[in-house]
C-alpha cells in the first residue's frame, strides 16, 4: 500500500514538475523575445552566432544533403523502374526533399550539431558563474547571451535547410542522370512541372523557420535551466537533442497536416 | 565598423543560402516559366475529367500553352467545369475543341486543344463548345468484352 502511494506521489511530482518547467520555459522564451531589441542594435553579436550556429554546421549539412539526395536517386530509380516511369525521378527527389526531408533532416542535424553546442555553452557559463557575474555588472544575460544566440540560430536554420535541399537535388541529379542515365531533359522539366514555388518551396521554408525557433528555444532554455554541475550540463545537452528531435517530428506532422491536405 | 574574417564567412553563408533558394525557385520550381506571364482564362465543360488535376498542363500540338487553374462541378448540368489559364502569347480560334488525354499509358492527364477554322479568336471568359472527356479504361474494357461476347454469339448462331 505504501509502495503504491509512493509511486503515485512520484508520478504526481513528475507531472507538476513538468508543468512548472513548461511555465518557466514559456516565460524565458517571452523574455528572450522582449530583450531581442537590444541584440538587434548590436548586430555583430548576432553575426558571431550565425557563424557558430550556421557556418560551422555547413559541412555536415552539405555532405549529408548530398548523400540523402544520392540515396533518394538510387532507391527512387529502383522503385520507379518497375513501373517504367523513371523519368519521374526528378519529381520524387525534389518533392520529398523540398517538402519534408530538407527541413526535417536539416533541423535534426542542426539540433544535434548547433543546439547541443548552445546548451553546453550556456550551461557551462552558468556553472562557472559567468552569467551571475554579468548580472553583478548590471548586464542582463538574457539580452547579452541568450537573445543573440536565438536570432543567430533562427536566421541560420532556413538557410541551412535550403542548402540541404539544393545539395540533395544535385545528389539525385548526379546519381539519376550522370550515373544511371535517366534523360536529363525529362528529369528537370517534370520536376519544374510538379514543384510549385508557393505550395512546396515556400511551405518548406516556413517549416524550417518553425523548426529553427523550436530547436533554439529548447536548447537555450535547457542550457539556462541546467543544474550548474558537470553532470547537470551533460544531462541538459542530452535532453536538448532528445526533446528538440521529438519536437521537430511532432511539429512536422502538425505543419504537414495544415499545409498539404491533398488539394 | 571594423571588418573581421568572421563577417566574410557569414557573408558567404548568407549568399550561399540566397543562391540555394534561387536555385530551388528557378531551376526546381516553376517560378521562372509560367506564373509571371500574363494569361487569359477560358472555360470548358466535360462529361468526365478522369484523373485531371488543377495545374495540369494544357497542350496544343504537344506544346504547353497553359495550365488548368480550377476544377469545379456544375450541379445543373452534372458536368465538370474546368477553368484553363492560357498564355496570352498563344491565340486560338473560337471553335477550338478541348479533349482530355493521357500522356503515356499510365501517365498524367492533360488537356489537348485542337484549333478550329474560325477567324474570331478566344478571349477572356469564353466557353469552349466542343469537348471530349477522359477515356475511362474500365468502360473501354467493358465495351470490348461486351462486343466480343456479342460477336461470338453471332458466329455461333448459324450452326
Amino acid at each position: 500500500m505504501n509502495n503504491l502511494l509512493n509511486s503515485l506521489r512520484g508520478i504526481g511530482a513528475h507531472v507538476i514538475d513538468g508543468i512548472w518547467r513548461m511555465g518557466v520555459a514559456t516565460r524565458f522564451f517571452l523574455m528572450t523575445l522582449l530583450q531581442s531589441g537590444q541584440s538587434f542594435r548590436r548586430f555583430h553579436l548576432i553575426i558571431r552566432e550565425i557563424f557558430s550556429a550556421g557556418v560551422l554546421s555547413l559541412i555536415i549539412i552539405l555532405v549529408s544533403g548530398l548523400f540523402v539526395g544520392m540515396v533518394l536517386g538510387l532507391q527512387g530509380y529502383e522503385t520507379l523502374q518497375t513501373y517504367g516511369s523513371e523519368e519521374a525521378l526528378g519529381v520524387l527527389v525534389s518533392l520529398s526533399l523540398v517538402r519534408e526531408l530538407g527541413p526535417v533532416v536539416a533541423a535534426l542535424l542542426f539540433a544535434s550539431r548547433a543546439g547541443s553546442a548552445i546548451t553546453a555553452e550556456i550551461g557551462l557559463m552558468k556553472a562557472t558563474e559567468q552569467l551571475a557575474a554579468m548580472e553583478m555588472m548590471a548586464v542582463d544575460p538574457v539580452a547579452r547571451v541568450v537573445a543573440p544566440r536565438f536570432w543567430g540560430a533562427v536566421i541560420s536554420m532556413p538557410i541551412l535547410a535550403a542548402l540541404f535541399s539544393a545539395m540533395g537535388i544535385l545528389g539525385g541529379y548526379l546519381v539519376g542522370v550522370v550515373l544511371i542515365g535517366v534523360d536529363e531533359g525529362a528529369f528537370w522539366s517534370q520536376m519544374q512541372a510538379a514543384v510549385d514555388f508557393r505550395e512546396d518551396i515556400l511551405n518548406g521554408v516556413i517549416k524550417s523557420v518553425v523548426f529553427g525557433v523550436a530547436v533554439t528555444a529548447i536548447a537555450l532554455f535547457e542550457g539556462y535551466d541546467a543544474p550548474p554541475t558537470a553532470e547537470g550540463v551533460s544531462r541538459a545537452t542530452t535532453r536538448t537533442v532528445v526533446t528538440s528531435s521529438l519536437a521537430i517530428l511532432g511539429l512536422d506532422f502538425i505543419l504537414t497536416a495544415f499545409m498539404f491536405r491533398g488539394v | 565598423m571594423q571588418r573581421a574574417t568572421l563577417d566574410l564567412w557569414v557573408g558567404i553563408f548568407v549568399v550561399a543560402g540566397i543562391a540555394a533558394v534561387l536555385f530551388l525557385a528557378l531551376r526546381v520550381g516553376n517560378m521562372g516559366s509560367f506564373d509571371s506571364a500574363s494569361t487569359y482564362t477560358v472555360k470548358a465543360s466535360f462529361d468526365n475529367i478522369g484523373g485531371l488535376k488543377a495545374r495540369a498542363p494544357i497542350k496544343s500540338a504537344g506544346v504547353v500553352v497553359g495550365r488548368v487553374s480550377e476544377i469545379g462541378f456544375d450541379s445543373n448540368m452534372y458536368e465538370a467545369t474546368v477553368m484553363m489559364k492560357l498564355d496570352t502569347r498563344y491565340k486560338f480560334p473560337k471553335d477550338t475543341s478541348a479533349s482530355i488525354m493521357t500522356s503515356g499509358l499510365l501517365g498524367e492527364q492533360y488537356i489537348a486543344l485542337e484549333a478550329g477554322g474560325e477567324d474570331k479568336k478566344l478571349v477572356e471568359g469564353d466557353h469552349l463548345k466542343i469537348t471530349q472527356g477522359a477515356v475511362v479504361l474500365e468502360n473501354l474494357i467493358g465495351q470490348f468484352l461486351y462486343n466480343k461476347s456479342e460477336g461470338e454469339s453471332k458466329t455461333a448462331e448459324p450452326r
